[in-house]
């Protein structure tokens, strides 16, 4: 047998990744592999000032639940917590079937994207979405990569990008490692409509193939929309809505339903304010004043 | 069109290469003038010529080569010991908060002392020998890498550090991927003040005394009015400075390759 024969089969035979399956692996997409989310009566102090008040919400696994809220009222905190960026001060947070502990042998893949992309300037693209990950991870990165449409910018700096191909990069990076539930913490905040119009498509492909738990923080309420299943009005720290979308995929952004259901949740999330003196009478006034200004309603 | 314009383009061209360099000709060749017409006495300056013959001299002599050889051997070695330290404590500090508390203000405070103002006490200490011109040498470039060294990594991203950690870095990796990679363009900085620091320093500790070097050969050629040899000295320290600071932008180019502001 020829040498170079040789050298196939052992890497064939060698294990695929060190500690944990990674993209390319053979894990069938259609796989429901999300983890669920179980919350149970959160607390959350920044000093004197409460940001969580005994929260508690139910996401069951694969779905794509949406937080929408104003700012400062604590979807971002809820989020931190959920990622074990933060402890909490009281209260239960379950991911998966077991509790979660730092210290558990087979801790749940819980990936977080941030509102900025994160990447490592001194890394090109392709190291950055490997990062973490042994040399052996390079294909799978290359996958990720291509998964989200940028295998030809491996090579290039992080600063060579635009703000939207950071965001694809930081969503690569964060797939290389089979989440099986995805934070997304404001991850389009800071793009312009168009590409965030791309990038919800993206992130529903990537979603529906494979089949993370989403958790998504906005305060875009069109977005949230656009791609939950599930959309969670946080204000003061506890669950003010909690609205299930019956729309099917790919969402029409023009249809009767999606305007309605819209509106039901803008409605309840700008009636927070509605002790400013300086606000519109009625909160139907505020949404048509909003309309007229936003370009992105008649998208 | 485009034709009828070329010509025009060539010679502005040629005329923005050119112009910096007209005013260096015309001082260098008044300067000539006036040497040799005798305005200019050789005691004060030698004719330019004069100073290209004297280096060509110095050149075959050998006599170039071998104090060239021993300044920069001490200006070199002195950045090794200073700048490695100064490196190294920063890192300590930077990175480890007790080594912090402990050093810093100590540091700081000496940070204020010129290095030049040790010279009496280093003649004490050392004699007029080589250890002085390498501690001079090693103390001056000590403080810029030591400050800016912390300084990068104190200034290194939270964020960054706080996404890296999410992704399973820590200990050695955490450091190697982001913590110094952040860091290096700061310390860079501090190596390009060290370095310009590093021959100022070695120049005043070799005219002070030595038996050897540039600062020797500029010094004896005073005391025998060669004042050609003396110009000659100087232009090689200044040589030498530029030099060393071509390496270092070189070195930020390449370390730095990912920063758009050195690309």
């Amino acid at each position: 047998m020829s040498a170079a024969a040789r050298t196939q089969l052992l890497r064939d035979s060698a294990p695929a990744g060190r500690e944990r399956p990674v993209a390319g692996a053979a894990i069938p997409a259609s796989d429901r592999n999300g983890l669920a989310v179980s919350i149970r009566g959160l607390e959350k102090h920044y000093g004197e000032r409460q940001v969580l008040r005994g929260l508690s919400l139910d996401i069951a696994r694969g779905s794509f639940v949406a937080i929408v809220g104003r700012s400062g009222c604590g979807k971002s905190t809820l989020l931190r917590i959920v990622a074990g960026l933060e402890q909490a001060d009281g209260g239960r947070l379950e991911i998966g079937a077991a509790s979660s502990c730092p210290a558990c042998e087979d801790r749940p893949e819980v990936r977080l994207m941030f509102q900025d992309a994160r990447l490592l300037p001194w890394k090109s693209v392709i190291d950055n979405v490997r990062l973490g990950l042994p040399r052996s991870a390079l294909p799978a990165a290359r996958d990720a990569l291509r998964d989200v449409g940028l295998e030809d910018r491996a090579k290039d700096w992080p600063a060579a990008l635009s703000g939207g191909q950071r965001q694809r990069v930081a969503l690569a990076r964060a797939l290389v490692h089979r989440p099986q539930l995805l934070l997304l913490d404001e991850p389009l905040g800071a793009l312009d409509a168009l590409t965030r119009i791309e990038m919800h498509a993206l992130i529903e492909r990537l979603w529906r193939e494979h089949g993370f738990t989403a958790l998504l923080v906005t305060h875009d309420v069109q977005e949230a929309v656009a791609l939950a299943d599930r959309v969670v009005v946080i204000e003061d720290g506890a669950i003010g809505l909690d609205q299930a979308l019956g729309l099917a995929r790919p969402r029409a952004r023009g249809s009767q339903e999606f305007a309605a259901l819209e509106d039901r949740v803008l409605t309840r999330v700008l009636q927070q304010h509605g002790a400013d003196p300086g606000a519109l009478a009625s909160p139907a006034e505020q949404i048509d004043a909003l309309r007229q200004e936003g370009v992105r309603w008649v998208i | 069109m485009s034709a009828s314009r070329l010509p025009y383009q060539s010679w502005h061209r040629l005329g923005a290469n050119t112009l910096p360099w007209l005013l260096p000709l015309l001082i260098l060749g008044a300067w000539e003038y006036a040497a040799r017409s005798g305005l200019l006495s050789t005691r004060v300056l030698p004719e330019p010529w004069a100073v290209v013959k004297a280096a060509w001299h110095l050149v075959q002599t050998g006599e170039m080569w071998a104090n060239l050889k021993v300044s920069a051997g001490r200006a070199f070695a002195g950045l090794a010991i200073g700048g490695g330290l100064g490196l190294l404590l920063g890192l300590l500090t930077g990175l480890f908060v007790p080594a912090q508390v402990a050093l810093d203000t100590t540091l700081q405070m000496l940070r204020n002392i010129p290095p030049l103002a040790m010279i009496p006490l280093v003649i004490l200490w050392f004699g007029i020998d080589e250890g002085a011109k390498l501690f001079l040498v090693a103390l001056g470039v000590f403080f810029p890498l030591y400050l800016n060294t912390f300084h990068g990594i104190r200034t290194v991203d939270r964020n960054l550090i706080e996404m890296a950690r999410s992704y399973g870095l820590s200990g050695w990796r955490l450091y190697r991927d982001v913590i110094l990679p952040g860091a290096l363009p700061s310390i860079l900085v501090g190596l390009r003040f060290s370095l310009g620091l590093m021959w100022v320093l070695l120049i005043v500790a070799e005219t002070i005394s030595s038996s050897s070097g540039i600062g020797y050969m500029t010094m004896n050629a005073r005391e025998f009015l060669q004042t050609d040899v003396v110009l000659v000295g100087i232009l090689l320290y200044a040589l030498l400075g530029k030099i060393a600071d071509v390496a270092a932008k070189g070195l930020e180019r390449v370390c730095l390759r990912w920063h758009p502001s050195y690309t």
